[in-house]
């Protein structure tokens, strides 16, 4: 099997689904890069190079779009609901700000507010998270931003196979869906088979099995959360790692069971604490696995700050390996 | 005009008269019976606006979109959308066009290319020219029309959809409909530009406006932009200077409007009035047809609304269902 970054699996699941499918458009600012410039047109294949070669094979299904998020996510929108895929690309989180409209009050809603007469079949990708010092704007984890909406699916995946079959699974869906990609791990590797796959949403998997403390988390995260795990296990700590890649559909069941097993509960998040995925996923096991705990729930996140801009600083900000190992001993002494 | 080079036959004046006057009765039916409390939620009437949403939607068919604003009762009547089947939506019943879920606000059938009221302003335009993407990708000759009032002329949303609709090129078309009024603000201070022709220009669209109250003016400045658009010719502006009859809302004191001045754009400047008119000068309709299309008008009112009284509510597992196709 080949390996692959999760930048070449999700190039790949855009080659094998717009041959497959002709209603698969991907839109988005400097995706083809170089539309309309002097130089070398598929100059940039996107800001991180996720487009490359496409454009030479699909030519005219690639958009590149003005500096117009409201407009082009929203068109984005109205053409899923006029039988197109579209993938549209908001590059970074951050600029959710200037097109949340389009998402949470246009393709989120139109199924209920239509009376079940519509299917918005319309992908977002964006890329989020901190680490090259990119600063407050353009770092962020919003993810539990589009978790908060009915009428959307979110994804993030955290290595290459994942990146691939969820991609699959995202532009066959029906739904609105939001894939979100951590900018620090495009050239992670791993295996990717050649062939079409999907995956389905709602469905968590237990990336380490271990019996001591189930560490429940996603994205970028969860390698620094089996990192944890190695070190834990030198001290003979077993760490059950549960990637949620789906965050909606959230895997409960998944969570539920491995704390059954394990008594104990640690959440991870990039984002800060208030109503983020980790206090979601904290406050229903509280509701629905309160029993099966031994100690309260363990939770490292971000601080409630915005994500500063020097290096030093922003070590501080992301969670770590070693803040996680941390939270996860004070767990199992409480 | 005379009859001979009459730009519309016959059946098509009957049935620009039909929907005109269907808005109109709908819209004077949804004013009584809102103020006598049975119907929920929030309420735009587009009473004398009529001539503008018939004058486009005249031309369009199946394969075009549109999108519309708050004051959407009268794009959808005119788009298609069936009667009764609103009615029921305005009042909540699970035989709404929406099956009771969405409400006037928030009508839409996307069966018949009416793509929602909206109850964000300017929102519709991003999605028309999505619509109108997927009909260039498709090659279906279709067009998408975005509606938007004077108010949310002004919104980022539909300024950046212009743009986008130049830049590539879109079988759209945008409608201002210039009423005077965002809720109460006068058009005039909320817009810096005399004409919203000098805004298309400055976003490279052709633009024209026209006096949204007269039918035929309507409907020949739409008939070239959407012919235009259809052959591939690109998007255009068309402003339609208009009047409201009610306020913003219904509820509305309209306390910022000039004493007497309803009742002199009633008087005045209404767009059936001056239809009726149009036609019996040119000799192409008689007062007689123009009755007949009304007293079928007035049953199907009575009609839509005794049945809407009497359709079911939904039952209370509608509030879970629609939220995704697969979850």
């Amino acid at each position: 099997m080949a390996q692959q970054t999760i930048r070449q699996a999700i190039n790949q699941a855009f080659h094998q689904e717009m041959e497959r499918d002709s209603t698969v458009i991907l839109m988005g600012e400097d995706i083809i890069g170089g539309t309309g410039s002097p130089g070398e047109e598929e100059a940039w294949g996107g800001a991180m190079g996720i487009y490359k070669g496409l454009y030479r094979v699909y030519g005219d299904r690639l958009l590149d779009t003005p500096l117009s998020e409201a407009a082009f996510v929203g068109a984005a929108i109205g053409a899923a609901t006029c039988g197109m895929r579209p993938v549209a690309e908001l590059m970074f989180i951050d600029f959710l700000g200037v097109c949340f409209d389009q998402i949470f009050n246009q393709a989120a809603k139109f199924r209920y507010m239509f009376g079940g007469k519509a299917q918005t079949p319309v992908v977002i990708r964006t890329m989020y998270g901190a680490g090259l010092s990119a600063a407050a704007q353009h770092s962020q984890t919003l993810t539990s931003m589009f978790t908060h909406v009915p009428g959307i699916k979110v994804v993030c995946p955290s290595n290459p196979y994942d990146a691939k079959g969820l991609m699959i699974e995202a532009i066959r869906d029906n739904d609105p869906v939001i894939y979100c990609e951590h900018k620090k791990i495009y050239d992670t590797t791993g295996d990717v088979p050649e062939e079409m796959y999907s995956i389905p949403f709602g469905e968590a998997d237990i990336r380490r099995d271990g019996d001591d403390v189930t560490i429940a988390t996603y994205g970028m995260m969860v390698h620094r959360a089996l990192e944890a795990a190695d070190q834990l296990a030198a001290d003979g700590i077993e760490c059950e790692v549960v990637d949620l890649r789906t965050l909606s559909p959230l895997d409960t069941d998944t969570i539920l069971e491995s704390v059954e097993n394990t008594g104990h509960l640690v959440v991870v998040d990039e984002a800060p604490p208030r109503c983020s995925v980790a206090a979601d996923v904290a406050a229903q096991v509280a509701r629905d696995g309160f029993r099966d705990l031994k100690a309260p729930v363990g939770m490292v996140t971000a601080p409630h700050t915005p994500v500063p801009f020097s290096p030093e600083l922003e070590k501080h900000f992301v969670p770590s390996a070693d803040k996680i190992a941390a939270c996860v001993r004070d767990t199992l002494d409480d | 005009m005379s009859n001979d080079n009459f730009p519309l036959s016959r059946d098509e004046l009957l049935r620009a008269y039909r929907t005109m006057k269907t808005i109109r009765e709908f819209e004077e039916r949804v004013h009584v019976e809102f103020a006598t409390g049975d119907l929920p939620g929030f309420v735009h009437l587009y009473a004398g606006e009529e001539a503008a949403a018939t004058g486009i939607m005249m031309h369009l068919g199946p394969n075009d979109h549109i999108a519309s604003t708050h004051r959407g009762h009268g794009h959808c009547i005119a788009k298609g959308v069936d009667v009764k089947g609103m009615f029921a939506e305005l009042y909540g019943r699970a035989t709404g066009t929406c099956r009771g879920k969405g409400g006037s606000m928030h009508i839409a059938d996307l069966d018949m290319g009416m793509m929602g009221a909206n109850g964000i302003l300017g929102a519709g335009a991003p999605l028309v020219c999505g619509a109108a993407l997927a009909s260039k990708y498709k090659k279906d000759g279709g067009v998408a029309v975005s509606f938007v009032g004077d108010g949310a002329s002004n919104a980022g949303n539909f300024l950046e959809s212009l743009n986008l609709a130049a830049v590539w090129d879109l079988p759209a078309i945008f409608v201002v409909e210039n009423n005077a009024y965002a809720q109460s603000t006068s058009r005039d201070y909320a817009v810096a530009v005399d004409s919203y022709v000098d805004r298309a220009a400055g976003f490279g669209l052709p633009g024209v406006t026209v006096d949204g109250t007269d039918f035929f003016a309507v409907h020949e400045a739409a008939g070239e932009m959407i012919a235009r658009a259809r052959k591939g010719g690109g998007p255009s502006l068309l402003e339609c200077s208009m009047i409201r009859f009610y306020g913003h809302f219904e509820g509305d004191a309209q306390t910022y409007r000039a004493a007497g001045e309803v009742e002199e754009l009633r008087a005045n400047r209404d767009c059936l009035t001056r239809f009726a008119q149009q036609v019996a000068q040119a000799g192409v309709l008689e007062q007689a047809d123009l009755d007949s299309v009304d007293r079928e008008v007035a049953a199907l009112i009575d009609e839509g609304v005794a049945e809407a009284q009497q359709a079911p509510h939904p039952s209370e597992d509608q509030v879970l269902t629609d939220v995704y196709v697969s979850y």
